[in-house]
This record gives structure tokens, sequence and C-alpha cells, in this order.
């Protein structure tokens, strides 16, 4: 019950901070969805740190590394400290530089001109709201298994299913709710406010959880010398991950370049230098974040109770290991605070990704085809609004379906982001690049992608590999020939599109 | 030049994220960090700091002219 009124205690908080940020809304399209490029380094830091992390990171990262051992720190979270740093460099800035002059509020408005075809946005605009459901739904399915964890045994009555846990159904109704109000009203600048706010909870919560576990167990050697002697193989990379699978994991972080979400973030900068601290600080900040959560997980493949018997029961379901730690280690207080962590980490994604859907919608289809001048600035917020609502009902009642591994669902989202990332590249760095091109490659990449989707069971087995590499290598390299080979043999971009991408 | 042996850092960094040296070694450092996790979190300090030089030495000057030189929509 402690636990439960902590994290009640937090999602109030957050609202309440979420709702103040309204009293800066200006009430305009451009506020709304951008919040006025008016955001500084330190919040454009921690609202896109906290907006790239999601359950994916700790519930996730966890539990991957219960079932493979320490190598998923090398996977995701190394090359991410190099690849996402490098994509807000050389991507995120000239993206935002496009947004700020040009007024786009979405990548397909970007795109859509830069390449100039309209195909090109009718294409990419289920593509991307396909590719972004699934990934939202990862925090959805997190937040809920964690969440009911934490929380067994506080309502044996009512929720006589879950062990007395409160379920996954009302922890994502209650998340939900919380996020599409604060974002109804505030736009992005709410999203922004409460995603700074998230980060460093979520950041303190992971931290806290990692030292008082680590004592539980005797201190952080006695944790890891458990390992050493009951399950070594945990702590080396062995045969549980290949070196080329090892490798072609240095795609999955390409997939920030193509998030709608952090497009949308990005926008929000006060100018090209508040990226600065953001590219220097988000590396150091997914190693406070991911080595934690990495080295609890390997511990609780040999953690044991005073009985004898393991911390995390054999079998459990996906997603619970860090959650199980918690209860079973910690006091109820701490078992609180990192769920409200978890629940910020959720949030603090989740309230991005709803608002990108909504302004997809807005902007990309209503606006568009019916017409922006005949639609007052705040008739685009409503549509904003409205499908705000709609998104998050789809989402939600999306997520009361089958529980998938946080992890595996993920990194098959990352897949199809990441091989749409040639196409973003190009239109920043390439003159040569063209709509047909752009167009091929996108085709490509459904086809491939679905292909390899289908083969690895529909996201149901998680050791899925071709070619021993990631699917989104051989994704990636199809989308990439697509695009240069058919770039080349068709029309190269008119001369007034060069001119106002490409300035000498 | 500078910008260059920013290029050549990531390209370095790209190629040293492959670390065959400690790929089955279970030695715990300080007593409790895997040897190969800590080889990776010290490769997440250098990216950091070969970030940091990019900033010094290759941020791209003219992107702040470029947005502000249009009109805000």
């Amino acid at each position: 019950m402690t636990q439960l009124i902590v994290m009640v205690l937090y999602l109030s908080l957050l609202l309440g901070l979420g709702l103040l940020s309204k009293r800066m809304f200006r009430g305009t399209a451009n506020d709304y969805f951008a919040a006025g490029h008016s955001i500084g380094p330190v919040m454009l830091l921690m609202s896109v740190f906290g907006t790239t992390m999601t359950a994916f990171a700790l519930v996730g990262s966890t539990g991957e590394s219960y079932r493979t051992g320490i190598g998923v720190y090398g996977l995701m979270a190394s090359w991410s400290a190099l690849v996402h740093a490098a994509v807000f460099f050389f991507v995120g800035i000239r993206l935002w530089a496009y947004g700020k002059r040009y007024g786009y509020l979405t990548q397909i408005q970007f795109l859509r001109e830069r390449y100039e075809s309209d195909l090109l946005g009718l294409l990419l605009f289920p593509i991307l709201v396909g590719l972004t459901i699934p990934y939202l739904l990862t925090g959805l399915l997190g937040a809920g298994s964690v969440v009911v964890s934490l929380t067994r045994g506080a309502f044996p009555d009512v929720f006589a299913a879950t062990g007395g846990g409160v379920p996954p159904w009302l922890t994502g109704l209650a998340v939900c709710t919380v996020v599409l109000l604060y974002v109804f009203f505030s736009g992005l600048r709410g999203a922004v406010w409460a995603n700074t706010f998230q980060t460093a909870v979520f950041m303190t919560a992971g931290i806290a959880a990692f030292f008082l576990i680590a004592s539980k167990l005797g201190g952080l050697s006695s944790a890891s010398q458990a390992v050493l002697d009951a399950r070594p193989e945990k702590l080396i990379r062995g045969e549980a991950i290949s070196p080329l699978h090892f490798f072609s994991y240095c795609l999955i972080p390409l997939s920030a370049g193509v998030f709608p979400h952090l497009f949308q973030h990005w926008l929000t900068a006060r100018s090209a230098s508040a990226f600065r601290l953001t590219v220097v600080v988000h590396p150091i900040f997914i190693m406070i974040v991911w080595a934690p959560c990495v080295l609890i997980g390997v511990w609780a493949t040999a953690a044991l109770m005073p009985d004898g018997s393991p911390v995390v029961p054999l079998g459990s379901p996906p997603n619970v290991e860090l959650a199980v730690m918690v209860e079973r280690l910690t006091t109820p207080w701490l078992g609180g605070i990192l769920g409200a962590g978890i629940l910020a980490a959720v949030m603090s994604s989740l309230d991005s990704q709803f608002l990108a859907l909504g302004s997809m919608f807005t902007n990309d289809i209503v606006l568009r085809y019916f017409g922006r001048r005949r639609i007052s600035d705040a008739r685009q917020v409503l549509f904003g609004r409205l499908f705000l609502v709609g998104v998050v009902i789809v989402a939600y009642l999306l997520s009361l379906l089958e529980p998938r591994s946080v992890f595996t669902f993920g990194v098959w989202c990352f897949s199809g982001f990441s091989a749409l990332f040639p196409i973003i590249w190009a239109a920043v760095y390439w003159r040569r690049a063209t709509a047909s091109g752009a167009v091929a490659s996108i085709v490509v990449t459904a086809a491939v992608w679905a292909a390899l989707f289908r083969a690895g069971d529909y996201g149901a087995d998680p050791g899925y590999l071709f070619a021993g590499m990631m699917p989104a290598a051989t994704v990636f390299v199809f989308s990439t020939a697509a695009l240069v080979l058919v770039s080349l043999v068709t029309k190269a971009p008119s001369e007034a599109a060069l001119a106002k991408f490409f300035p000498e | 030049m500078a910008k260059t042996a920013i290029y050549l850092g990531i390209v370095a960094l790209s190629i040293l994220h492959h670390d065959p040296w400690f790929w089955n070694d279970p030695t715990l450092l300080f007593g409790f960090l895997p040897i190969g996790m800590a080889y990776h979190m010290a490769y997440t300090a250098a990216a950091a700091a070969l970030w940091y030089l990019a900033l010094q030495y290759a941020w791209p000057r003219e992107v702040d002219r470029f947005a502000e030189s249009g009109g805000d929509s």
C-alpha cells in the first residue's frame, strides 16, 4: 500500500507541474507543438534524455541483462552514447534550423518540401504512426508489469487475479489519463517541464535502488561475487552474443534520428547552442541510467532470499525483474519511489509520443489537405488536442493485448526507425537525393521489415537474427541501396529546392 | 584539420567498440564491476569527451545564422 501511495503522490505532483506550465501557454499552434522555440540548454538536455529513455532503458535493460548478461550494456548503452550524440550533432541541429527558419512542426513537413513530394508524406505518415504506437506501447507494458509486482498483496480481495497487485489495465489507465491531462492543456511546453522533473526522478530512483539492493545483497562486491560463483556466464558476453550480432547493434540507436517525438523536442530549442549541453552530457546520462540497471539484472541471476530461494522466481513473466528485486530486497518506501521513477521514465516518453502523433494528424493530414489558411491558430490547437485524445485511447486499448518482452518489442520498432534514417541523412547532406529515391527506400524498408518481422514470429522470438545480425542491419542496407541507386538514375531535385535547403 | 581529427576520432571509437580482448573475461574490477562492462563504461565517457572536443573544434557555426535569417512562422 505504501508503494501505491508514493506513486499516486508522484502522479499528482506531476499533474500539478504540467498544468502549471499552462500559464505560459500563448495559445498559438507554434507554442502548442514546439513550445515557441524557447527552451534553453538544461531543459533541452533533460527533456530530450527523458524522451529518449523509456521503460526500455530501466525495465528492458534489467530484464535483458538478467537473460543474457552484461553484454547488454555494450549492445545498447555504449553504442547509444556514441550514436545518439552523433545524431544530435550532425542531424538534430540542422533539422532544428530548418524547422526554425521555415516553420516546420513535423518531420513530414520538412521531408515533403525537401524532396518536393506529396507522395512521400503520404507514405511516411502511416509508417511513422505505425512504428511510434508499438514503441509507445513498450512504455505502457513496462509500467504495467512493474506496478503489479510492486503492489502485489495490497488489494487481495479487489484484484485477486493479480495476487492483489494493481493490474496493468489500471496502471495504463492512470498513466494515460495523467499524461493526457497535462499535454492536452499545456502542449509540448507542459511535456518539457514534466520531462525535466521526471528525468531527475527516474535517474535518482535508479541510483537509489542500485545502492540499496547492493547493500541488501551484502555490498557491491558480494553481489557480483555471487554471480561469479553461480552464474559466471552472465559476467561475459561468451556465446550469448556473437561478435556480428554485437556489431550490428550500432544501427539501432540511429532510430533516434527518426523518432517523430524527438524531432519535436529538437524544435523546442531556443538556439543551436542550446544543443551543446545535450550532445556532451547525454552519453554520461546514459551511463548513469544503464549501468545500475544492467548490474541489478545480472545480480538477480544469483541473488537468493534467506531461505535459499531465488529472489526472482524462475519462470517469472518478462519485465518484472527490476520490480521484484526492489520489492523483495528494499523497503516499501523505496519500492514506491522506484515505481514512481519507472512511471517517470515511461511518461517522459509517452507525453512526447502522444503529442507528436497528435501533431502529425493535425499538421500532416488536416491542415495539409483541408487548408492551413482556412483554419485559425486556435482551431489548429483544438485539432491537435482532439487527435491527442484519439491517439491516447487507441494506444491504451492496444496496451490491453498480450504483453511481449519490452526489450524485444522495442528493438523491432527501433529497427524500422533506423532503416528510415538514410532518408533523413540524405535530406540534410546529399544534394542528389531525390523524391523517387526516398520513396523507393521507404517501400523497400516496409517490405523487408515486414518480411523479417514475420520471420521473427511477429516479435515473439526474442533471439531472432538474420545472417547472424540484427534484422535492422539487413533493412538498413536495403533501404540505403534503394535510396542511392534510385536517386542516381532519377531527375535531380529542382534548383529552388537546392537553394532552399543547401544555401551556399 | 581539427574537424578531420574529430571525424577520425569518431571512426576510431566506432572500431574500438568491438573489444574481443574482454569478451570472455569475467574478472571483477574493484571487486564488483565486470571488466567487459567497465570497458564499455569507459568507452561511454570517451564518447562524451569526443563530443566535447567536437563542440570546440567542429561546431557548425553557420547553422544559427541560417536559422535566424528567415522568419519564424
